[in-house]
């Protein structure tokens, strides 16, 4: 749904407005060659690696709190950067970046949505996988129907909620099934993860199979179950051809995949890329 | 002929119309008819249109009666009445869905009650269609029906009444002919409209093909795999409504 997905980036900290201008004036002032800095307190000769300026994110939905937190952390890295993030679902945003959306980083929450960028001709070099997500169950706090696995999902009377096949999360769960053999029929198919989560939270389906990282960072319990090993699902990022700040944007990638990326990553629930 | 007038109307028109050029522009014609055969286009159609449909007939024995009495009975709290039938227009349908949930979802205030006392679910169902496109489409024919019998004027149905008829006598055949073409536009205003829903319908009713999946849903889904696909779903319902409501405009309004 469209007032769901955040359109509108946002920035990692601070007054958007005022940021968004102090950006701006970063990106001129670095243009012009000019040895200031705007945030007053940040010495330029701090970071010598000359990255500085805006850097525009279009990231899954299932990166949300991970890669704000990230983007917080890379600012204050990188005295001078300011990392603006747009959140919605891989597909709609992989559109927009073929649209020529002024992006600098694309990260998508599936290779193949990865795959409609690169084919394009948008992306600056291959694909890097950065993380790896596995489904799983979500329950009610309490599991009161007491799900152990998918076959219970199939009980009269249970209603669950998948997301529909054409975005990865309803792909991944097909796979899930088909691996099962679990023949299960839900109510709805939802356009992201996101909205199956919703109708889980609102009570109107027992479960709903949502990525481990969604569930985690949602009031609900998690059921692992077997068969999600055989549908994982790869992040891949990239730098996009149409960076304004490609520089900064690189580095931007590069801090994703460093340790503390993947401490944060780890951290909301999301496995390391397989080695 | 006025200059002032004709250079922003032909504006406004461009501005209207000019999406569509982007769509037609972008339509794969080449394989225009392996997709329009493709599964489920007509499903989602037939379900779109007939969920409109039982939704604008809902939004008719509902919404006219409220608009009689708001365009004819005073009564104390009128203009905040008035303003509450307009709440479905300003709240952003998701909202709107969330709320259809809040009172007729399976915990909700009368959902609980309906599905114990009657055994009627309606998130997930057909009708649960219907019920959040009636939601959100009703108060355009509310504000139509109500602007139509305010501009009625009230002599014809005085003089009836001088001549012995009922308030339901008047109301059927004094009342009602009077504002006929305002029921009518407002009608088509419902039906484009409830055609049209995408947010209040997947938050409330989900999408599911066959049941719950109408075509601005099946739009929306394409847009995630296939920019092409979802263009000609576009298209075929653009030309479905258009073709439906310039015909029955002629009928009805009996314009130019």
């Amino acid at each position: 749904m469209t007032a769901r997905r955040k359109d509108r980036p946002v920035t990692a900290r601070g007054n958007p407005g005022t940021r968004r201008a102090c950006a701006a004036l970063v990106g001129a002032v670095a243009l012009a060659l000019a040895a200031t800095g705007c945030a007053g307190g940040a010495d330029p000769s701090a970071d010598g690696d000359g990255v500085r300026g805006p850097v525009t994110v279009f990231a899954a939905a299932s990166l949300t709190e991970s890669f704000t937190r990230l983007g917080a952390e890379f600012e204050a890295a990188h005295p001078g950067t300011t990392v603006t993030f747009s959140f919605a679902g891989s597909s709609a945003l992989a559109t927009q970046v073929n649209q020529g959306a002024p992006a600098d980083v694309f990260a998508a929450a599936s290779p193949a949505t990865m795959r409609t960028v690169t084919d394009a001709g948008n992306a600056d070099g291959p694909p890097v996988v950065f993380a790896r997500n596995q489904l799983v169950i979500a329950v009610p706090q309490g599991n009161p129907r007491s799900v152990a696995g998918l076959a219970d999902l199939t009980r009269p009377g249970t209603k669950v909620a998948l997301c529909a096949p054409q975005v990865p999360c309803g792909a991944a769960a097909r796979t899930a099934l088909d691996a099962a053999g679990v023949p299960l029929t839900p109510v709805t198919l939802e356009q992201d993860v996101k909205g199956a989560l919703s109708k889980l939270r609102l009570g109107e389906v027992d479960a709903a199979l949502v990525y481990r990282t969604d569930a985690a960072a949602s009031e609900v319990d998690a059921v692992e179950f077997p068969e999600s090993a055989g549908a994982v699902n790869d992040y891949p990022i990239v730098v996009l051809r149409q960076a304004g700040n490609p520089a900064a944007a690189r580095e931007f990638v590069a801090y994703v995949r460093s340790d503390r990326g993947r401490a944060a990553l780890t951290a909301a629930g999301f496995q390391p890329p397989r080695a | 002929m006025p200059v002032a007038l004709f250079v922003p109307a032909g504006l406004g028109l461009i501005f209207l119309v000019l999406p569509l050029a982007g769509l037609l522009a972008r339509a794969p014609w080449a394989t225009l008819p392996q997709r329009l055969a493709a599964p489920g286009v007509l499903t989602a159609l037939r379900l779109s249109l007939l969920t409109a449909t039982v939704a604008t007939l809902v939004c008719v024995v509902l919404g006219v009666p409220l608009a009689w009495l708001l365009a004819r009975v005073e009564f104390p709290g009128r203009r905040l009445v008035r303003a509450l039938v307009t709440v479905p227009l300003v709240l952003p349908p998701v909202v709107g869905g969330v709320a259809l949930l809040l009172v007729f979802g399976r915990r909700g205030l009368l959902g609980g009650w309906l599905d114990a006392t009657f055994g009627i679910t309606l998130p997930f169902t057909t009708a649960g269609v219907v019920l959040a496109e009636a939601f959100v489409a009703m108060p355009f024919l509310v504000i139509a029906v109500e602007g139509a019998l305010r501009g009625a004027d009230v002599r014809y149905e005085e003089a009836a009444a001088t001549l012995g008829a009922g308030r339901w006598t008047t109301f059927t055949h004094v009342t009602l002919p009077l504002v006929a073409p305002g029921v009518a536009a407002g009608a088509m205003l419902c039906w484009a409209r409830a055609l049209g829903e995408f947010g209040a319908t997947i938050t409330f009713a989900g999408n599911f093909p066959g049941r719950t999946q109408t075509m601005p849903l099946a739009v929306y889904l394409a847009l995630e795999t296939d920019l092409e696909a979802a263009i000609v779903l576009s298209l075929v319902l653009l030309t479905v409504s258009v073709a439906i409501l310039a015909g029955l405009r002629d009928k009805w309004t009996a314009g130019p």
